[in-house]
């Protein structure tokens, strides 16, 4: 096991307003990772700044003792909030693009998972339902081979049966040296994928620990826990 | 189909109890190869590192013993199986018992209630 993500007082902040607060944090190698937190608790600027897309206003940021930046972006696969492709094109014309553009992609597991999940590599991605499209995305992202996976709300706004099939995904591609970071605020629906969990509220670290000492010592599910910790 | 597990209780917890009775319900039997972690823990929807978990419980436990290059066992000891059916019927008896308590029922009552329905006698 090594350290993938390392972070020392880290901060980020809008103008006035702290977004992230001074966290330390380490993202060891070989876990499934729930960062977890409600609306507004810093988990997409976190996230941002991970990719390299925000610039952290103090502290450090490293990824394998490197500093974010083009290098950390090869080992970092990372699935957006919003879509960044572009709606008239198909799905086989993506995947192509992917394999131009990251060399550490596969697509011939693109176009398994592709056929597992009865997805026509010829339809353009504007043809599809919501749904359909996550899908097709987080089989982008799974396809390469990353130290680092980090899917920023990979479940939200599909149904649950095709919640199941993204968990299935995540977890069919899922190399055990690799790390996968979720973040979402779905927790029932996939605490039993994740072995650790973050807490994150007011852009601070409220809680890391595993999924199974927290059923254990508390007798409480995840989601549980969370609606005490964050009960409004 | 993912396994239905309670969320309140460790998972890895869950995943040897259901492989136990697996293992005395005879749906694996002695010497039986186990699948692999990966595949397992895709059936199940679980984290693999869970899965792990549970797997190196079972050894600890002896009911599992692996071989280096390939794979996972039951155990062969068919006498071990037969004390964990023993020991698995003793729990849950004893959950029985302390739920008909909680009804008020006295041990008499309750081995009286129990041959009755089990003859399928109304009461």
């Amino acid at each position: 096991m090594s350290t993938l993500v390392e972070c020392k007082n880290l901060t980020k902040k809008y103008g006035s307003r702290t977004a992230i607060d001074n966290i330390d944090l380490a993202i060891e190698s070989g876990h499934i990772i729930g960062l977890l937190g409600p609306n507004g608790s810093g988990k997409t600027t976190l996230i941002k700044m991970m990719n390299g897309l925000l610039t952290p206003t103090s502290g450090s940021l490293y990824m394998k003792q490197n500093p974010i930046g083009p290098t950390s972006k090869k080992h970092i696969s990372y699935l957006p909030d919003h879509t960044y492709l572009n709606m008239n094109q198909r799905v086989r014309d993506i995947v192509s693009y992917f394999a131009d553009f990251y060399e550490d992609f596969e697509p011939k597991r693109a176009y398994d998972m592709l056929e597992k999940l009865s997805i026509n590599p010829d339809d353009r991605l504007r043809t599809m339902s919501k749904g359909t499209k996550e899908k097709v995305q987080l089989i982008l992202v799974m396809s390469r081979r990353a130290d680092l996976y980090i899917l920023d709300e990979p479940i939200a706004g599909v149904d649950p049966a095709a919640r199941d099939f993204i968990l299935n995904i995540i977890l069919s591609n899922y190399d055990p040296e690799a790390s996968i970071l979720i973040s979402t605020h779905l927790i029932a629906d996939i605490e039993n994928i994740l072995d650790e969990v973050i807490f994150i509220q007011n852009g601070q670290i409220r809680l890391t620990a595993s999924v199974d000492d927290i059923r254990g010592n508390q007798g409480k599910s995840v989601d549980t826990l969370f609606r005490e910790v964050f009960r409004c | 189909m993912a396994w239905n597990l309670d969320s309140d209780r460790p998972i890895f917890l869950q995943i040897v109890e259901r492989i136990q009775t697996d293992i005395v319900s005879g749906r694996y039997h002695a010497g039986d190869k186990l699948p692999s972690v990966r595949e397992l823990a895709a059936e199940a929807a679980v984290n693999p590192n869970t899965m792990q978990k549970a797997f190196t419980e079972l050894e600890r436990m002896g009911l599992v013993y692996s071989k280096r290059t390939s794979g996972r066992f039951i155990t062969e000891d068919s006498h071990m199986i037969e004390q964990l059916k023993t020991s698995l019927a003793t729990e849950k008896i004893q959950e029985f018992i302390r739920l008909m308590q909680q009804l008020g029922f006295e041990n008499e009552e309750i081995l009286a209630l129990m041959q009755q329905t089990m003859k399928g006698e109304k009461l």
